[in-house]
């Protein structure tokens, strides 16, 4: 089976000089796959490292062994292993991340914040805003709100944000930390529906839910994050 | 005409002349390029044209004829003292005519007639850094001249025109020479300017207190800063001289008494005696 | 569609050292910026951060190493060949605005500087683009023959930067930009910061402290201490997954950054 996102061996520790030098192992000889159209479901319990892989598969963790292929441009890049250059390129033209939290950057309206990755890519400033503006509106954040900054909206708000910022691209990988955490039942069913779209047009998806009824509507399948042994 | 053998011939020793002679041929060499030389004390102070007068001195020879201006007048305190100065420790002619002059050492102004080749100018200089208004760091200014590194100097006439619509520099206004070397002509108005372009004679620069000399050979392009859309325009009073009638020279304003009354007359005396001459004659 | 990231370095410095008496400044510093990239230099005063973007801009003499502009050798060249750089393709953001303005001179006149020393001698056209610099920095042009002495420290410092760009430099560095202002006034000018640089595709090394206005603008960074590199690579693994002692001192300093 082709891959779009796969790691081989994948290990991670956290080594903190500044409490005595101790060591904790998270992810130990990980291997995962997830193919175009496919959705997979990270599990496990709390602690397990669910987050660590996440945030290992972006490239915002370095890894301690192993290797993560990313299909980027058509063929495979290791990611873990790339010059920051590239992994700024994958990011840009590949893989898309929805965090938990946005990133407020000062001064800049929550239209901007989501028609910022087009315009990485070279979008023109009118169509990328109109995408952002269209999916801002799919998930029922007043017009009214598209050009504040969203520095003092709700948690939910600003979810949606970030939500709408990670779908505007149509990543061929896109990476969901716990995206429906702070949404009511009506915002989850649009995100479900994001989903199902991205799946059909080919995307590979990873995400953590917290909320197991959505993801068992979105997920293909689960993969089970073991819990370490802590060690010294 | 002897001079006072009190003095040695044009008040300097030989060696000094030398060392500013030195310092004459390295300028002319370098048109535009302030050459430091070692500035005597005068008997005169800083001021009243130390800079010119030793200039004058090292290139004065026996049968020289010295013309000395102030203003553009021959008769005012500093012509005259200068003038007195040289017929008595080196005995040469002196005289008021432009055209019988070998050197002229002058304040302020150029001469209307035009100058020959056989003739040398010799200009008293209170500031001869342009940029050291802009730019306090003298050591700056040495590296800004050497690395030819002039927009500062267009920032200063961008600033005249965004607070006075026109470059309101009239006098001292600064010229490339050679297209190399910004250099300041002296406080001359900026009508005398053109007149530095290819002129025939040799101009020679002497700054006494910031000693300094600098040079513009003969025939040597000299040309006034300004914009495409702002050029440099010689400005003159638009009036015609109540003497002798000229309405194309550089005009004084004379006031003759205390009611408001007033006159525009020729800067240069001598220009403007020779024209009511010759249109005396003429009647 | 999009234009490839991977493309031949602007600037490389390689194995640069520089000692001050028995302290080293700078100890076998390597470093690489590319067009279009934002590298931050973080670590405490001390660090031999401003030391290395003083060397690399040609300001300073290392005792050894070298730094090449686009194949050129930057500590080889002469003054006036570096000179033209610095005031073309280069520019240079001073902490201090006071350091890169001219005090007495008008807004206009201080954005028309460069285009003068470049050549420009149409002053209706300096005067519109001092206007449209002015706008994009967020200074009403109608001040534009004001005196920067009667500017606040941001508008000085956002002058500085309209300044600098006015010849649409390819490298620019800056010397802890938002270091003298006011947390608020430090939020717009690295807002400000970080749209020209986006919009103009600029690349620039940036000196500072400040690991929140690292994350916020650069692509990359590199973290020093007493005049060695300890750590660079991407800016968010560097600060979320620091690997030296001294980066996970670092970042742990900082509130929530």
């Amino acid at each position: 089976m082709s891959f779009s996102l796969a790691t081989e061996g994948l290990s991670k520790a956290f080594r903190l000089h500044l409490q005595g030098d101790v060591r904790i192992p998270v992810l130990d000889g990980v291997d995962f796959s997830v193919a175009p159209g496919e959705c997979v479901a990270l599990a496990g319990p709390s602690g397990a490292g669910k987050s660590t892989l996440m945030r290992c598969l972006y490239g915002n963790y370095g890894v301690g062994a192993g290797r993560i292929l990313i299909r980027h441009h058509g063929a495979p890049v290791d990611l873990a292993a790339a010059d920051p250059r590239l992994v700024r390129e994958i990011r840009r033209d590949t893989l898309g991340y929805v965090s938990q939290f946005l990133r407020v950057i000062p001064r800049i309206g929550a239209r901007d914040i989501v028609a910022e990755p087009l315009r990485a890519r070279g979008v023109p400033a009118e169509a990328a805003r109109a995408r952002a503006s269209a999916l801002l509106t799919r998930l029922n954040l007043p017009s009214r709100l598209h050009d504040l900054p969203p520095a003092t909206f709700s948690g939910g708000e600003q979810q949606r944000i970030n939500l709408a910022r990670g779908f505007a691209a149509d990543y061929p990988v896109l990476l969901l930390d716990e995206p429906t955490a702070s949404l009511d039942p009506a915002n989850r069913q649009v995100v479900v529906g994001l989903i199902a779209e991205a799946k059909a047009r080919g995307a590979a998806l990873v995400g953590i839910f917290h909320d197991t009824e959505i993801r068992d509507l979105v997920a293909d399948r689960l993969f089970e994050v073991h819990p370490m042994q802590d060690a010294a | 005409m002897s001079h006072d053998p009190g003095y040695n011939f044009a008040y300097l020793d030989e060696s000094t002349k030398r060392m500013i002679r030195r310092a004459i041929l390295k300028a002319v060499a370098i048109p535009g390029h302030q050459v430091p030389f070692g500035s005597r004390e005068m008997p005169l102070p800083y001021g009243w044209g130390t800079g010119g007068i030793q200039v004058t001195a090292a290139i004065l020879g026996p049968t020289d004829v010295l013309k000395v201006i102030d203003q553009g007048s021959d008769d005012t305190t500093n012509a005259v003292s200068i003038r007195a100065f040289f017929r008595r420790v080196a005995g040469v002619a002196t005289t008021e005519r432009t055209a019988e002059a070998s050197i002229i050492q002058t304040r302020h102004r150029i001469p209307e007639r035009a100058l020959r080749e056989d003739q040398i100018l010799v200009y008293q200089v209170p500031i001869p850094e342009p940029l050291g208004r802009l730019e306090p760091r003298i050591a700056e200014t040495r590296r800004m001249h050497a690395m030819a590194d002039y927009g500062l100097m267009h920032v200063k006439l961008y600033e005249d025109i965004a607070r006075h619509g026109h470059i309101a520099t009239s006098y001292s206004y600064p010229v490339m020479v050679n297209g190399r070397y910004l250099m300041s002509p002296s406080p001359i108005p900026a009508f005398d300017n053109p007149k530095m372009d290819q002129m025939p004679a040799l101009q020679l620069f002497g700054a006494g207190r910031e000693k300094r000399i600098y040079a513009v050979p003969p025939y040597t392009s000299v040309k006034s800063l300004d914009f495409d859309d702002h050029p440099f325009r010689p400005i003159r009073a638009p009036q015609t001289c109540e003497l002798c009638g000229s309405r194309d020279t550089y005009l004084d304003e004379v006031l003759t008494d205390d009611v408001g009354g007033r006159i525009f007359v020729c800067s240069d005396t001598d220009f403007c005696t020779e024209r009511q001459a010759v249109r005396e004659a003429a009647e | 569609m999009s234009t490839p990231l991977l493309t031949a370095p602007l600037l490389t410095a390689r194995d640069l050292t520089l000692h001050f008496g028995r302290v080293a400044a700078l100890d076998g510093v390597d470093l690489e910026i590319h067009p279009g990239e934002v590298v931050a230099i973080v670590g405490e005063s001390g660090s031999g951060k401003t030391t290395l973007l003083r060397v690399l801009s040609g300001l300073m003499r290392p005792d050894g190493g070298e730094v090449s502009y686009l194949g050129q050798d930057v500590l080889g060249m002469g003054e006036a060949a570096r000179r033209r750089l610095m005031r073309t393709e280069w520019g240079f953001v001073h902490q201090n605005p006071r350091d890169g303005l001219r005090m007495a001179v008008s807004a206009g006149g201080n954005i028309g500087e460069r285009l003068m020393a470049t050549g420009a001698r149409h002053y209706g056209n300096i005067r519109e683009q001092a206007s449209h610099w002015l706008t994009r920095v967020e200074i009403d042009p109608a001040r534009m023959d004001e005196v920067p002495a009667r500017f606040s420290g941001g508008m000085q410092q956002r002058l500085q930067i309209a300044r600098t760009l006015v010849t649409l430099p390819k490298l620019v560095f800056m010397d802890e930009p938002t270091g003298g202002l006011d947390v608020s006034v430090q939020a717009r000018l690295l807002d400000l910061i970080r749209a020209l640089v986006a919009d103009l595709g600029l690349a620039v090394l940036i000196v500072t402290h400040d690991i929140a206005a690292a994350r916020l603008l650069a692509h990359r960074m590199l973290v020093m201490r007493h005049g060695v590199v300890v750590e660079s690579g991407l800016t968010d693994r560097v600060l979320d997954d620091p690997q030296h002692p001294y980066t996970q001192l670092l970042v742990s300093s900082v509130l929530a950054a």
